[in-house]
Parts: C-alpha cells; sequence; structure tokens
C-alpha cells in the first residue's frame, strides 16, 4: 500500500502526480517572484506586534506620569495638555562640521534644556519639594524617552509599509530585540522616579555616599556635595551628586574645583560608576581600570581629563557592572552589595598606588535617587 | 516591569467563520479520503486525504494565529526592601518600601534602645529567573 501512496503523492502518471508536480511548479515561481515579498510582510507583522507593545508601554507611561504629578504636584488645573506638550520636546546638538569648542556648545544646550524642564515641572506641579520636582524631572523624561522610542520604530515600519523597500523593514526588524529591551528599562525607570527609588545607575553615588555618611558635607559645584575622609591614612575628598532626589550633578566642575584649589597636588583620582556589562557577565561585578569613569555625554569626562592631563595626575576606576535595564530600574540586591566590594578595592588601590598623607579624590558618579548622604 | 501578561487578541468574526468552515471542509474531505481509500480508490482517496490533511493544517494553524496570545504589558511593581538599622544596637528591621524613603534617611526609633534609626539600603528583591 505504502508505494502505491507514494506514487500516488509524489509522482508518477497518475492524474494526482500531475496535479502535484503542477502544485511544485507553482510553489516554486511563486516563491521565485515573491519570496522577498512574503518574507518582508512577516517582518512587517513581527515590527507591528512589537509597535502595539511599544504603544502600550508609552501610554501607559503617559498615565504614570499624569497620575503622579497630580498626586505630588497638587497642580491647580488638568495637567495633560501641558504633559503632553512636554512630552515632545526635541533638543538639537550643536552643529559639528567644526568641532573645536563642541564640548562647551553641547555644555550649554543641556544646561538650557535642564533648566527649561526644571522650569516646566514647577509650572506643572507648583507644589512639589526641591527632591520631588527633580524625580517628576526625570519621570518626565523616562515618558519622554518611550514616546520617542514609539514615534521612530512606527515611523520605519510607516515608511516600510509605504515604500515596500526589504531594507527599511529589514534594519528595523533586526534592532527589535534591543528596541523592546531598551523601552522595558525605561518603563520600569519610570516607576523607580516616581517613589524616588534608588536605581543601578546609582551604584557610584551609592559608594561615595557610604564613605561620606556621618561626615561634614559642603557644596563643592551645582549640585554636587563633597566630604574630607580620611582612609587609610589618606585625604580622601569625596563627593558625589546631591541626593535624595533624581540629581546627575557636574562631577567634573567639583573634580576640577578640589583640583584647582589643592594647586593640583592630588596623588590620583578615583572614579567609580556603573558600567554596561556584556552579555555572560554577572551583574555587580566589579572591575578595575585607568581613565576617568564618568558616563553620559561626555563633557564631565571631557573637564576632568583636561585637568588631570595639565597636572598629570593618574587616574583610576572602578567599574560596577550591570546593564541597561538594571542601570535604570530599581537597584538589585547584587548592585547593592557590590558596593561594599567596591569600597574594599578602592582602599587597597589607595595601599598600592599612594602615600601616607597624600590628598587623593574619589568620585562617585551616577543618579542619586533615592541616596541620601 | 518584571511580567509580561498576556491578552487576547480578537480575530474579526467573519474570518473566524471562513475558518471554521474551511476547517468542516477538510474534515469532510479527511473522511471521504478514508472511505474512498478503503474502498479501493487509491488514487482518489490519497488526493482526498491530501486535502484534507493540508487543510486541517492550515485552518488549524490560522485558527490558532487568531487566538495567539499577545503579549500586553503592564507595568507591576518590584518588590523593594527597606533595611532600617539602629546604629547604637544593631537592631534590623526589614520591610516595604514606602514613597519618601532613602538611603541614611533619619526614621523611627529603635524599639529596644530609643535611638533613632537609619535607612541602611534600599534594593529589590531579584526573582529566580531573573538572575543571570
Amino acid at each position: 500500500m505504502l508505494p502505491q501512496v507514494s506514487q500516488g503523492l509524489f509522482g508518477g502518471d497518475s492524474i494526482i502526480g500531475w496535479i502535484l508536480q503542477i502544485v511544485w511548479l507553482l510553489f516554486f515561481v511563486v516563491f521565485m517572484f515573491y519570496g522577498t515579498r512574503i518574507q518582508m510582510y512577516v517582518m512587517l507583522r513581527e515590527v507591528q506586534s512589537s509597535l502595539l507593545r511599544l504603544k502600550l508601554l508609552r501610554d501607559e507611561g503617559r498615565k504614570m506620569a499624569i497620575s503622579t504629578i497630580k498626586e505630588t504636584g497638587k497642580p491647580p488645573s488638568d495637567p495633560t495638555e501641558q504633559i503632553d506638550r512636554f512630552l515632545e520636546y526635541v533638543t538639537f546638538t550643536p552643529e559639528s562640521m567644526d568641532p573645536a569648542g563642541i564640548v562647551w556648545k553641547l555644555e550649554h544646550i543641556l544646561d538650557v534644556r535642564e533648566l527649561r524642564f526644571k522650569d516646566e515641572v514647577r509650572l506643572i506641579a507648583p507644589q512639589a519639594d526641591e527632591s520631588q520636582t527633580r524625580n517628576l524631572e526625570f519621570t518626565l523624561e523616562a515618558a519622554l524617552t518611550l514616546n520617542m522610542i514609539y514615534k521612530v520604530t512606527r515611523h520605519y515600519y510607516e515608511l516600510g509599509k509605504k515604500t515596500l523597500s526589504l531594507y527599511t523593514i529589514m534594519q528595523i526588524q533586526m534592532i527589535l530585540p534591543l528596541i523592546m529591551k531598551m523601552a522595558k528599562a525605561y518603563a520600569s525607570a519610570l516607576r523607580a522616579f516616581t517613589y524616588g527609588q534608588p536605581i543601578g545607575d546609582g551604584a557610584g553615588a551609592l559608594v561615595a555616599a557610604k564613605l561620606m555618611n556621618k561626615r561634614r558635607k559642603t557644596k563643592i559645584a551645582k549640585d554636587m556635595v563633597m566630604a574630607k575622609v580620611p582612609i587609610e591614612g589618606r585625604t580622601a575628598y569625596v563627593l558625589k551628586a546631591e541626593g535624595p532626589g533624581a540629581n546627575l550633578g557636574k562631577p567634573g566642575d567639583a573634580v576640577n574645583r578640589i583640583i584647582e584649589e589643592n594647586e593640583g597636588k592630588i596623588s590620583t583620582i578615583i572614579a567609580i560608576d556603573a558600567a554596561q556589562k556584556l552579555e555572560g557577565e554577572k551583574p555587580g561585578e566589579i572591575a578595575e581600570g585607568v581613565g576617568v569613569a564618568i558616563g553620559g555625554p561626555g563633557i564631565e569626562q571631557f573637564k576632568v581629563e583636561e585637568t588631570v592631563l595639565k597636572y598629570k595626575i593618574p587616574v583610576n576606576a572602578v567599574i560596577i557592572k550591570e546593564d541597561i535595564g538594571d542601570a535604570v530600574s530599581p537597584i538589585r540586591k547584587e548592585i547593592f552589595d557590590a558596593a561594599d566590594t567596591a569600597i574594599e578595592r578602592i582602599k587597597r588601590l589607595l595601599l598600592e598606588r599612594t602615600k601616607k598623607g597624600d590628598s587623593v579624590i574619589i568620585a562617585g558618579i551616577g543618579n542619586t535617587i533615592g541616596i541620601g548622604q | 516591569m518584571n511580567e509580561e501578561e498576556t491578552v487576547t487578541k480578537r480575530a474579526s468574526l467573519l474570518l473566524v467563520a471562513i475558518v471554521l468552515v474551511f476547517l468542516a471542509l477538510s474534515v469532510a474531505s479527511f473522511y471521504y479520503g478514508i472511505k474512498a481509500y478503503s474502498g479501493g480508490n487509491m488514487d482518489y482517496g490519497s488526493l482526498l486525504l491530501l486535502i484534507g490533511f493540508s487543510g486541517l493544517a492550515v485552518s488549524t494553524y490560522m485558527l490558532l494565529q487568531t487566538r495567539r496570545k499577545m503579549p500586553g504589558i503592564i507595568f507591576k511593581p518590584y518588590q523593594i526592601a527597606t533595611t532600617m538599622l539602629c546604629q547604637k544596637c544593631g537592631f534590623k528591621n526589614i520591610r516595604e518600601f514606602e514613597r519618601g524613603d532613602y538611603i541614611f534617611k533619619e526614621v523611627e526609633e529603635c524599639p529596644k534602645c530609643k535611638e533613632k534609626m537609619t535607612i541602611a539600603s534600599i534594593y529589590r528583591e531579584t526573582e529566580e529567573k531573573e538572575k543571570d
């Protein structure tokens, strides 16, 4: 029976054989001419389903921002319209055809942006205190990022659908998992900012906070606090952004001021920051290195590099590894515990790289939300 | 955002009706195929079986597609623990995070020595599947 069936199904002189051969031929022709188009529709469908999720995230983020502002800021009128306007803000980076001096131009633009954001938040949420205002600012920033992610993805999806260009669709489809990861990270950041919970990015600030706790603090630069702490017989100038509100501060200005006040007599600078872990590495792992470990757009890093070059000061880095999701979501236990290990590493570095009586700078970099000092 | 919740995507009634008709026809084809095959009409039986089998596969796939769970995303809060520590006697108290908590904040009095306790740590408990 089996040979009969197989002959019936796959060939032979029977009518079914003929039909099947024609069907196979048709399949072949269809796939030859329309294979790419079919593949394109499959990709478009995938992008569409992710786009739907991004829209959900964006809408939830917007709702959360509105309810938090209503709750903490007690606005006199409904802030929805102002928030919707806020979510559409764009920032233009400086022209880089002549790159000389671009760092200062970028710093100026970012300062203006920050000021504008702060003013808007104060208008929308007049009852919020300084710390809450900062948290609301970052909440809106996260909601804005989610909106941007959604709109850019939608742009490529619509463009791909309109032009039916395989390469346009392929581009967005290939990076879709990374986009989704980033969107989810910002969605969890929203909740952390809303409640003022410490986030993974604050690991560096946490190390500095632990070192300067119960010491006298002074304001050293915009949004930056500093404490003089004796560690292993050395004088350490420990600095971090002023908490507990969401704050990044200007660590570059703070480090430069301490160097200038000490006339360059600083034995070493140790910067502690959260850094992107590679897949396979464990969150909270610590690595040491050299260089100015200050993330962000690079302005603060540039400022410190300029000054350390002038005085030939060695710069060391201690980094706490985590991925983008951990960096913007509430700090996980492994990363929190890594702060103590980082302190041990700093002490060892000081013993190995400096002498008793030396002055050093220890800079805890990162968003200090939920971390006092 | 530590969990994805599933919501069922709604398909149009017309599409579901068409697929169901297609499914019924496939089942019928399958039935007549078996009947023809057992009756000795091999060629006809094979053709019907083939049509029935392909129809069943396609319609089942389409039905599953229309009922496919579309992952929606909800904002589910993490479990955040706040640890309060008495610097004098070492008394520790762990509770859920409350708005306004921050590390090194002075909180309530220690029930043992009446000294002010401070928040020593705030972190999220990591779920087993989340660990790398």
